[in-house]
């Protein structure tokens, strides 16, 4: 095992550059440990966000050697390239400062996805019942896990494409939302999303799917919508 | 290269849109190609007596195997988007690209 | 708008599937068997089932790749908008009139 890391770190805003440390090497290091030993013994001035440490709010998600990942959930032995680490701010969102986005837009997409439960004017006052085993609740169940990472957002060639696609996030939350049997704005939500910028984008790349730190599939729920499109389109209704 | 552009649905997705803008500009081509037949069978083949030159040949290959590729590759897509087929592994891209490959290859070798 | 036209584009690819495997097919068994123009042409003259086949195929190929030439042109360049669509109409217009006209140079 070589003794120090080559880490560059992209440093400023979208007219900055990389800055080169050499990070002692340690055994089951991860990403995170390397920034934080940057920041406290090499350079104060390192921005870079963390929260939990342990894989449970996204927050620390950033590009790590062309992909974007948890730098705390990630061991620097899985993902050296010859001694080198390239650690770059996730794409597709402006850069507050070095490895800090500004997460505005992605929330915002979220919110014009119409990615929240709208109870109507007279939501129910009992429980309701939704059989676990349900189509719907099945279909909700494997996209509702999502913290808000960013992860696939900046995965996403259509994002970078297209400043206007929701993004695979936003439309995977509304997916789950369109199989919550009491949510009732349906109408309003597939307005939303069956449009040039929501889920007809999709290109099914998939680079969204293969990043996902928790495992979720977005191109899958945004087929999802595809077809709930198509029926509404056909007269299938909300 | 970022890491994205190395995944299995990206390379589909642009071999996918290469082939397909390859075939949209070619159509036209073929279909004034194909007009000359309107003057007589005589005029289409000095036409295609035009087309017997190994660039052309292999010009045709390419044009049969985006034909075929484009296909076998919306195939998979329209699978992913209406049968809900979930792909696990870069096979399917795979056997679409030689499929696609091999169905080129009978067209030239049966050019003779 | 946008569903419809995913949902014409989508559907004309379904028309395609089969149009394109018969086609691709036919053009094989053409080359293989080492057929002339004039060999074909009067395979095809006067053949309606032939005409009808192609027809269809025009009008499926005129819907597609117009609808796939609007989102690679939105990703790819900075046109978007009405012009952009006006144009891609003018191109499905020219790709019927030429086709219909390929199709009746070989069946009339």
């Amino acid at each position: 095992m070589s003794e120090t890391l080559d880490v560059a770190i992209w440093r400023g805003r979208e007219d900055g550059k990389f800055q080169s440390f050499a990070v002692p090497r340690r055994e089951h290091q991860t990403v995170l440990d390397v920034v934080t030993e940057v920041q406290r013994h090499f350079d104060p001035t390192l921005s870079y966000r963390f929260a939990c440490r342990v894989g449970m709010c996204g927050s620390c998600a950033i590009v790590v050697n062309g992909r974007p990942r948890w730098t705390c959930r990630t061991r620097v032995s899985e993902v050296l390239e010859d001694g080198r680490l390239t650690l770059e701010p996730l794409r597709n969102l402006t850069i507050v400062k070095d490895l800090a986005v500004e997460m505005t837009d992605f929330f915002d997409k979220w919110r014009d996805a119409k990615g929240y439960f709208e109870p109507g004017p007279a939501p129910e006052t009992d429980f309701v019942v939704v059989p676990p085993a349900s189509r719907e609740r099945q279909a909700a169940n494997a996209g509702i896990e999502c913290i808000g990472c960013g992860v696939c957002y900046s995965a996403c060639d259509v994002v970078s494409w297209d400043e206007n696609y929701l993004g695979p996030a936003a439309l995977n939350r509304a997916w789950t939302l369109v199989n919550d049997v009491r949510d009732r704005g349906q109408a309003e939500r597939m307005d939303a999303v069956a449009t040039d910028a929501g889920c007809h984008a999709c290109h099914t790349h998939m680079s969204c799917t293969q990043f996902c730190p928790k495992q979720i599939a977005p191109t899958y729920s945004i087929a999802g919508l595809k077809r709930a499109a198509m029926k509404r389109a056909f007269g299938g209704g909300a | 290269m970022r890491a994205s552009h190395k995944q299995r649905g990206f390379v589909a997705a642009m071999l996918h849109r290469l082939s397909g803008i390859a075939l949209a500009i070619f159509l036209p081509l073929h279909f004034l190609a194909l007009a000359t037949a309107l003057n007589g069978a005589n005029a289409l083949d000095s036409f295609l007596m035009l087309t017997r030159n190994p660039l052309v040949e292999a010009a045709e290959f390419g044009l049969v195997a985006a034909l075929a590729l484009h296909m076998t590759l919306g195939l998979r897509v329209l699978a992913i988007e209406f049968l809900d087929f979930r792909e696990t592994t870069a096979a399917i891209v795979s056997v679409c690209a030689a499929a696609a490959c091999a169905a080129g290859l009978v067209f030239v070798f049966n050019l003779g | 708008m946008s569903a419809l036209l995913f949902a014409a584009q989508r559907l004309s690819a379904i028309v395609l599937a089969f149009a394109v495997a018969v086609h691709l097919g036919t053009i094989l068994y053409a080359s293989h068997a080492g057929l002339t123009a004039g060999a074909i042409l009067a395979r095809t003259h006067g053949n309606v089932a032939f005409a009808a086949f192609y027809t269809l195929f025009v009008v499926a190929v005129a819907v597609h790749a117009p609808i796939g030439l609007r989102n690679v042109l939105r990703e790819w360049t900075p046109w978007r908008g009405r012009t952009l669509d006006l144009a891609l109409l003018l191109f499905a217009l020219v790709l019927l009139l030429l086709g219909f006209r390929a199709v009746m140079a070989v069946y009339a």
